[in-house]
């Protein structure tokens, strides 16, 4: 069974989506939209709803209003049998790796494989060494359960699964977050090489001034129930908005900035 | 010297199954792969493209995707079993492609068949393996246990020269969960099995016409053996596995960590108050266990077909079951008492980060508590059959 998708329809589209939580109103209004290929940063303070958006993108809540589209294709209009091939599509990196405790690393990973496809065994276990490979962990981590990796470890080890599948829309919840600079930055130059070998488009919700610097081609800024712009760095920078001008004004944003733009030379480094 | 071979397979040459050929020459393979190269095609390519790749010793290997529609890791997982890898290094290839995509694939798919597969285990020799790490997890977990009763009983004499350290407001708090929260259940229990000794005594006896021994039955065996067993087992399925659970769940989140660099003394604060408090409810359940139990079967005798009034029942138990065989009973309380509390409270602060741990830390409590209090019962049984009791 085939499916056959808009490739040129953007990957996630939200229109309008109204959510709310008794009479408190988290989003009004929002619009919210991915092209292929990008890697998009969503920020926003703390309470803002990132969150509840990336839940709303995911699908693990219904928005009280509004539609979300993927590929093109409005959510609750896709036939059953597609709608599957489409959540394989959509991989998702949540902020502790989210590892089934009681699998080993190459167990988690043949996870989606195992339900989704009818490969033999061996070939399961080649592909997902291969993941393994891909996402810069040594092999022996294959045989290791998450309780001994280490939180970097786990996020990689949680990417992998994410990817198991080849899905073409990646969402990742705070990848950086709780690693250390060196670690953070290795991880925001695995997801660009993996965005360029996958094709992957990529929404990660970040605190990591570094990484918005780095490695994301815009940047939606999630601010007064919806998303105020959703554009370059440069053009964000610009933006006439208090808490637009404190975050990106403030000491911390001005040092990350001229260190990404300065050092453009590390990119492609896995 | 020109071998020339060529092979083509296609499948389903309708739609977009993946195909190829290979053509081989001087120990250069052309490999030219056509169709759709997915996770959900390449079932039905795999295996004949490895079975096929045995025929060549090639050096190099030239690609050519000009003809594939779709390319995923996958994919390019299978197609580059064609590239030969020996130790750590592999053989040249190119690749003649319109998207660069796929040569970023192929080489990722290249990079990681050339790292080291963990060598994978023969199955007898795991469960020699298995079967020797359980032996000496046995010997070390006896040997803990009995190393944490030690440290245990120092800490105890400790409080006991200075009684203002205990802490009373903690035990109290765990003689309501140990204690008072158990006392229902445990009654019911030990009822029921008054009831059932009782029952199955009278219609054994009555082969004999001796159907007023049952008093003789139920009074020993409630008083020596079931109603203190039925608390201890309780006890250890109930509190003890509490323990372990409460005491992991705070190690797990640090909480130990931050009271040892605080300055409380873990024994003081979180072993102790348990202990205290499964010494001073043990021997209280006990007691209501043999009182409900004794009613149980004295309930049976009297509404059952013996027809033993209670009158006559408490009469005959008076004269007929020694008072010996209820300290018996309750003289066993107090050890069983610590010995769950112990191992609960030692399993508890075994408990390392994972949730599996605590899981697998709470059922080894339970166990090695049962296990406990029924060796310690057969011990006392052959003390007391020593001594003549």
């Amino acid at each position: 069974m085939r499916l056959e998708l808009d490739k040129s329809a953007p990957p996630v589209e939200a229109r309008g989506i109204l959510t709310q939580f008794g009479t408190n109103i988290i989003h009004e209004n929002l619009d919210f939209r991915v092209d292929r290929g990008e890697i998009v940063g969503l920020v926003g303070g703390s309470g803002s709803g990132k969150s509840v958006l990336l839940n709303t993108l995911l699908g693990l809540k219904e928005p009280e209003g509004g539609v979300v589209r993927y590929f093109g294709q409005d959510r609750r209009n896709i036939a059953p049998e597609l709608r599957q091939d489409i959540k394989n599509r959509i991989g998702v990196l949540f902020q502790g790796g989210a590892l089934f405790s009681s699998l080993t690393v190459r167990e988690n990973i043949m996870v989606p494989l195992r339900e989704h496809t009818d490969l033999p065994l061996g070939l399961m276990r080649e592909l997902a060494d291969m993941k393994i490979h891909m996402v810069g962990l040594p092999l022996t981590a294959a045989t290791l359960y998450p309780s001994d990796l280490s939180g970097g470890m786990k996020k990689r080890a949680g990417l992998a699964r994410s990817l198991a599948l080849d899905p073409s829309l990646l969402y990742l919840d705070e990848p950086t977050a709780g690693l250390d600079p060196i670690g953070a930055s290795a991880f925001d130059q695995l997801i660009l090489g993996l965005r360029d070998a996958m094709d992957l488009t990529v929404i990660m919700v970040t605190h990591d001034l570094d990484s918005l610097f780095t490695i994301c081609d815009r940047v939606a800024v999630l601010v007064d129930k919806k998303i105020a712009i959703n554009d370059s760095l440069p053009k964000v920078r610009a933006y006439e908005h208090p808490w637009v001008q404190e975050y990106f004004g403030g000491a911390r944003a001005r040092a990350a900035g001229s260190a990404g733009q300065s050092e453009p030379s590390t990119k492609g480094s896995l | 010297m020109n071998s020339t071979t060529e092979i083509e397979r296609a499948t389903r040459r309708d739609d977009d199954a993946p195909r190829f050929t290979l053509v081989h020459s001087d120990g250069h393979l052309h490999l030219t792969a056509q169709g759709n190269w997915t996770l959900n095609t390449i079932i039905n390519v795999d295996q004949r493209l490895k079975h096929e790749l045995e025929n060549f010793n090639q050096a190099q290997v030239s690609y050519d995707f000009d003809g594939i529609s779709e390319l995923d890791t996958a994919g390019a997982y299978v197609l580059s079993r064609a590239i030969k890898c020996e130790s750590g290094k592999c053989y040249d290839w190119d690749i003649k492609s319109e998207d660069k995509g796929h040569k970023m694939l192929m080489q990722s798919a290249a990079n990681a068949r050339m790292g080291q597969l963990p060598a994978a285990g023969r199955m007898w020799y795991d469960v020699l393996v298995r079967m020797g790490k359980a032996t000496h997890r046995f010997w070390d977990e006896l040997y803990d246990t009995l190393a944490f009763l030690g440290h245990f009983f120092i800490v105890l004499l400790k409080l006991i020269v200075r009684p203002k350290k205990i802490r009373w407001k903690s035990v109290t708090a765990m003689v309501e969960q140990v204690g008072i929260d158990a006392a229902p259940i445990i009654m019911v229990l030990s009822f029921f099995i008054g009831a059932v000794i009782a029952y199955m005594g009278a219609n054994l006896l009555a082969s004999f016409g001796a159907q007023i021994f049952m008093v003789e039955l139920v009074g020993f065996s409630v008083l020596r053996e079931f109603g203190v067993l039925i608390t201890a087992i309780m006890l250890a399925g109930r509190s003890d596995s509490a323990f372990t659970a409460q005491i992991g769940a705070m190690r797990m989140r640090q909480e130990i960590d931050a009271m040892t660099v605080i300055g409380m003394e873990t024994y003081e604060t979180l072993v102790v108050p348990r202990a205290l408090a499964c010494l001073i409810s043990a021997p209280i359940l006990t007691f209501l266990a043999m009182l409900s139990g004794l009613f149980g079967g004295m309930l049976v005798a009297w509404l059952g077909p013996t027809d033993v009034s209670p009158i006559l029942f408490l009469a005959r138990l008076k004269d007929s079951v020694p008072i010996q065989h209820f300290w018996v009973g309750m003289i066993k309380a107090p050890f069983f008492a610590l010995i769950i509390a112990v191992v609960g409270c030692r399993q508890g602060l075994a408990v390392t980060g994972s949730v599996e741990s605590l899981g697998s830390r709470t059922t080894a409590s339970v166990v090695q508590a049962i296990f406990a209090v029924i060796t310690i019962d057969a011990m006392f049984a052959m003390l007391f059959l020593q001594l003549d009791i």
